[in-house]
């Protein structure tokens, strides 16, 4: 409780900080906009038409609704590589031959391009969630396992000792001496886990599914209609942006105060 | 009656033997110091007294009924502030939190730590201000023996003395007894009743020395004419190899 307080209070400085990033997006969309009279509303449509169109989709309850059903895959596909990379991760730290057997696996998971799945997956679940949510968990539960994984690995075995010495309980010891380092792992790598489960999902809809943003992005593409397959990127980047820089970075930040 | 009996103990790390029988008593209430030359096994033997190491040859008994440890690399919690550092030692006995957080901030206080310091995390501390953080924890769990290891290399004079004074108190209050290693050959004659030199390679002990004046009745003129003495002994020229320095 203590701690969400801290949060929140530490926020508007946080915020504050946030003004280089405002003028780097800015910068960005001056770019843009210098772009669109080099080369033509066609290939790239001006911003403030852009903004335009994502205003009149927004009002559309069908584009909720497709933005509704890609949340939900990512959510579900997220969630499951959340919970399974997480406590598989930790089991395969703490013992030396899970973490040996687990290393290959975890090569060919990470190796193996997300587009190669999308094929596999259409080919075994066909059309429909089912093939989005494999994909989503195939590309971000390896992140979350190798974090893990690393995490507990890296524990420092000074400190054990210590904790040892000092006859800590069993809670201590895991709350005092495990879970904050192996937090400082597993945090950054759900952060990532998040970001590519919301890069696949995309992909996977405008691959394998006639429904989602995914899908809209493939059906604009086919109409050459820019205007409205550049909103809808917009819709990906600001609600991606959302949840790094104003959920995850000022949790980061407060859990991660004790770092050099 | 409490004590720590060593008998026999040999220690191997591979196939190098570290300690070579080691034999030794420290009774309740007793100051036993362990000097000798770097790399010489003095931490190893610590840590097979306390427990951390497991005996191979030999025997340790220890009957104490607490013991602390202070690491001579500081061993904090990165990710806990000067005050939460102390306490853990004091948490893990079971005292309650805001008592355990009273006593921290005292003994942090006449440790020379400042109240803003209090909230620092140990990668703001100095190497000084971690020495002291790692021993105040110990010291704080008032266990019946104490193990030290180097535990003053890092403070300044002025600050040594100053603990050495607490150490003393709380020695005499709590009739506790204390293992440690030191570098510094005047500081073990200050403390110690008795002070054990290792010998390397494979370390073992080569000469006691034994000082009967209370440890807090020593005075500055006694300190010194024993280090002078203690500094001239063939033992101890032989074991930190002073000689091939005057030869030079
Ligand atoms: N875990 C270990 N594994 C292998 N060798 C070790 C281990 N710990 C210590 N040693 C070796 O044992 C020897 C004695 O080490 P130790 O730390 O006990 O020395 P020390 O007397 O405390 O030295 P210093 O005064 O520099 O602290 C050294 O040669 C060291 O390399
Ligand atoms: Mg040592």
């Amino acid at each position: 409780m203590k701690f969400l307080f801290k949060i929140l209070k530490d926020f508007p400085a946080y915020l504050w900080s946030g003004w280089g990033a405002i003028a780097s997006t800015l910068l960005f969309i001056a770019l843009w906009d210098l772009g669109n009279q080099v080369y033509g509303n066609l290939v790239l449509p001006s911003p403030l038409e852009t903004f335009k169109t994502l205003y009149i989709m927004l009002q559309d309850k069908d584009v909720w609704q497709q933005i509704d059903i890609t949340l939900y895959r990512a959510s579900v596909g997220f969630g499951l590589s959340l919970l399974f990379g997480s406590i598989l991760g930790l089991i395969a730290g703490f013992f030396a031959t899970a973490s040996m057997m687990s290393r290959p696996i975890v090569t060919i998971l990470v190796g193996m391009p997300p587009i190669a799945w999308i094929v596999l997956a259409m080919i075994w679940f066909g059309m429909g969630d089912e093939t989005v949510i494999f994909t989503v968990v195939v590309a971000s539960f390896p992140i979350i396992f190798v974090g893990a994984l690393q995490g507990t690995r890296t524990l420092d075995g000074d400190l054990k000792e210590m904790a040892e010495s000092f006859g800590f309980t069993w809670y201590m010891k895991f709350f005092d001496v495990y879970f904050p380092h192996i937090f400082s792992y597993i945090f950054p790598a759900w952060v990532s886990g998040l970001g590519m489960a919301w890069k696949i999902v995309i992909m996977a809809e405008l691959l394998a599914t006639s429904d989602g943003m995914g899908a809209e992005l493939a059906i604009a593409r086919s109409q050459l209609d820019t205007p409205t397959a550049l909103a809808l990127v917009t819709i990906m980047i600001t609600s991606l942006m959302f949840i790094e820089y104003i959920v995850l970075e000022p949790i980061k930040r407060e859990v991660e105060l004790w770092r050099a | 009656m409490e004590s720590l009996e060593v008998k026999n103990l040999t220690h191997h790390f591979g196939f190098t033997e570290i300690l070579h029988n080691i034999n030794f008593t420290l009774k309740k209430g007793e100051v036993l110091s362990v000097v000798g030359p770097s790399g010489g096994g003095k931490t190893t033997l610590l840590h097979l007294c306390a427990g951390l190491l497991d005996v191979e040859e030999g025997s340790i008994q220890n009957s104490f009924k607490s013991t602390a440890f202070a690491f001579q690399e500081g061993r904090l919690l990165p990710w806990k502030n000067v005050i939460d550092n102390i306490a853990v030692g004091l948490l893990a006995k079971g005292e309650k939190k805001d008592e355990a957080l009273k006593k921290s901030q005292k003994i942090a206080l006449e440790f020379g730590l400042e109240e803003e310091d209090f909230t620092k995390y140990p990668k703001d501390l100095s190497g000084g201000m971690k020495q002291r953080v790692n021993f105040a924890r110990a010291l704080v769990t008032k266990p019946s023996l104490l193990f030290l290891d180097e535990p003053f290399s890092a403070l300044d004079i002025g600050l040594k003395k100053e603990l050495y004074a607490h150490l003393l108190d709380s020695c005499k209050e709590n009739e506790m007894s204390i293992l440690f290693i030191t570098h510094d050959l005047m500081e073990a004659i200050r403390l110690s009743d008795k002070i054990l030199l290792l010998k390397a390679d494979p370390g073992h002990i080569v000469k006691t020395f034994e000082y009967d004046t209370p440890n807090d009745k020593r005075e500055e003129i006694f300190i010194y004419e024993q280090s002078a003495k203690i500094l001239q002994d063939k033992e101890i020229i032989d074991t930190f190899e002073l000689n091939t320095l005057e030869l030079i």
